[in-house]
């Protein structure tokens, strides 16, 4: 379309063009847009070292945010099943004779609140303790048992939250037998706010590798804009359109996101994998199964699409400012 | 088709590079702009090209005023205006096909599309045997006639020559200004600018004569004038 030449010949390809249907033209628009991307796949190969080092450096910012989450997810994951596994231990009072335990057991048993209760006799709490502590002789130098009576007290499912079981110790201190009873929440309490803290920082920590991202790919792209300033004043005094001359530089941005989410898949699943390994030898100690969770689909989907974000952004910041400024003279 | 209205321009610094310019060429005309090196036809052709803007006073191109012009329609502006430059401006990394054709890439064409025109515009400079070699295989005759087949490949109704002798020898030039004749006779609109007075004398055409930034004479040629 000529803006100053009204009658000027409508060229070829454009008439033709107006004869295609919207549905084609729709089509075509999308052909021609990946055939210009696949030519700027070509563009990165002219400078393979620093495509690569700009890929590889957007990959691995993305992996210390990504494996971070991973690790809290699993870290909530594993502090929900202990929150739903915690146990009260009630002592009883000393001198309260076993048959009132018993009583206080059975009461306590009835309780909604409560799925199962568990009495550690306080003779065979020692019986076991002489056996397997090596300290027998010690111990019958003792004329009392010193150990007290413990009910283990199991809540109920709906009663498992730190907050209900909380509750619920104070309801069982009430009861005259109890001397106190002891719901370890704390460490609960603790872990939650380490989370809290860990995500804290994982937030704040993933805001400044994207920024650096950004800025690294926008880099990338200003010295590709740089090295093509001789095609781009070409390209303007012919009468391409800014939105024209920026394209390839995008797409080269979409590219480098492209790679480094793939890479960043692989870097974090190596370095899951390898903790993984650390974290299983702890666990063996404990006599515990754990299974690290990695990402799944839908999570490596939005890595993915963070770093294809993250370069279009960076080459958009850099095209917006490098190819405005330069203009033939 | 090119009217200048009373155009000044100063550059940044305060250099006076054209002032109080008045002219007009017509459409289908051919004329040349000349003058001593640094007397401003550069800065002329580059206010037509919106690669500069006047300082005071209007240019129009058609009728249209290209104050109006916004950054964003300089380069539909340019669409309209083949231009040559002296040292030819070619892609070095590219061939004289993608060469050629790049104005029509611009404006939307396919490669297929664009290959007809492409092939057409190189015939009319006599080059199409070398539409698969790269500028640096050509002789400085030859660039210069790649870069022509640039400018007119579109079939834009101006062509603005800025020195496209400059670095020629008097034959090749005759034959470069005989290619800008032909054009001028199927109707496109030249202006060449050029400092190479010998070869304006050999040729009858309106001659725009600037001295240091002022329009001192817009007559034949310069020496017919007393
Ligand atoms: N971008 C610029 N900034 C400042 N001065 C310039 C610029 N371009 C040209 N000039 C000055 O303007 C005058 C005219 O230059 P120019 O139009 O290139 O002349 P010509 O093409 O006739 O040799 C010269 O004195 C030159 O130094
Ligand atoms: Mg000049």
């Amino acid at each position: 379309m000529s803006l100053l030449f009204r009658n000027r010949e409508i060229e070829k390809g454009a008439s033709q063009r107006l004869k295609l249907s919207p549905a084609r033209r729709f089509v075509m628009y999308w052909v021609h847009h990946v055939q210009q991307g696949v030519a700027s796949l070509g563009e990165l190969t002219r400078n393979p070292f620093a495509s690569f080092m700009t890929m590889a450096v957007l990959g691995l910012s993305l992996t210390l945010p990504t494996t971070l989450y991973v690790l809290v997810k699993n870290t909530q994951s594993i502090s929900a099943e202990w929150q739903q596994a915690s146990q009260i231990t009630v002592f009883i009072r000393d001198g309260v004779k076993p048959a009132a335990v018993q009583t206080l057991q059975q009461t306590l048993r009835l309780n909604k609140k409560i799925a199962a209760v568990e009495w550690v006799d306080k003779a065979a709490a020692l019986q076991e303790f002489r056996e397997k502590s090596g300290f027998g002789e010690a111990l019958d130098a003792l004329d009392s048992n010193p150990l007290p009576d413990v009910l283990l007290v199991t809540p109920a499912q709906q009663f498992r939250s730190s907050e209900a079981a909380k509750r619920l110790l104070f309801e069982l201190e009430q009861n005259p037998e109890v001397a106190y009873g002891k719901l370890d929440v704390q460490w609960l309490t603790r872990l939650h706010a380490l989370l809290g803290l860990a995500q804290d920082i994982l937030g704040g920590l993933a805001l400044l590798l994207c920024l650096a991202v950004v800025l690294i790919v926008s880099n990338t792209i200003r010295l590709n804009i740089l090295s093509k300033k001789d095609e781009i004043i070409v390209m303007k005094l012919v009468g391409a359109t800014a939105s024209f001359i920026q394209r390839p530089f995008l797409y080269t941005g979409m590219w480098y996101g492209f790679v480094g989410g793939v890479i960043a898949w692989c870097a974090t699943s190596l370095l899951l994998w390898w903790i993984e390994g650390a974290v299983t030898r702890v666990t063996d100690l404990y006599q515990s199964q754990f299974n690290l969770a990695g990402l799944t689909l839908s999570e490596m989907l939005v890595v993915w699409a963070f770093a294809i974000g993250l370069g279009l952004l960076g080459s958009f910041l850099a095209v917006r400012r490098h190819i405005k400024m330069i203009e033939p003279s | 088709m090119i009217q200048f209205e009373q155009v000044s321009k100063t550059y940044p610094g305060g250099h006076q590079a054209l002032s109080q310019v008045n002219f007009q060429v017509k459409p289908g005309e051919m004329a040349f702009l000349t003058g001593h090196s640094g007397a401003g036809k550069s800065t002329l052709l580059k206010l037509i090209s919106l690669m500069e803007r006047p300082t005071t006073g209007r240019v129009l191109i058609n009728g249209h005023d290209l104050r109006k012009m916004s950054a964003s329609q300089v380069p539909y502006v340019r669409r309209d205006i083949g231009m040559i430059f002296q040292d030819h401006r070619l892609l070095m990394d590219k061939t004289v096909f993608d060469n050629v054709a790049l104005p029509l890439i611009i404006e939307g064409y396919s490669v297929q599309e664009a290959r007809k025109r492409v092939h057409a515009a190189l015939d009319k400079v006599g080059l199409l045997d070398k539409v698969r070699h790269y500028p640096t295989m050509l002789s400085g005759g030859e660039q210069q006639r790649v870069g022509i087949a640039r400018a007119v490949v579109t079939k834009p109704p101006i062509l603005l020559a800025d020195e496209p002798t400059g670095n020629l020898d008097p034959k090749l030039s005759m034959e470069i200004i005989r290619l800008f004749e032909a054009f001028n006779q199927v109707g496109v609109s030249v202006l060449i600018a050029t400092h190479d007075l010998g070869l304006i004398a050999r040729l009858r055409y309106r001659t725009l004569t600037l001295r240091e930034g002022r329009l001192i004479d817009d007559g034949l040629q310069p020496e017919a004038q007393p």
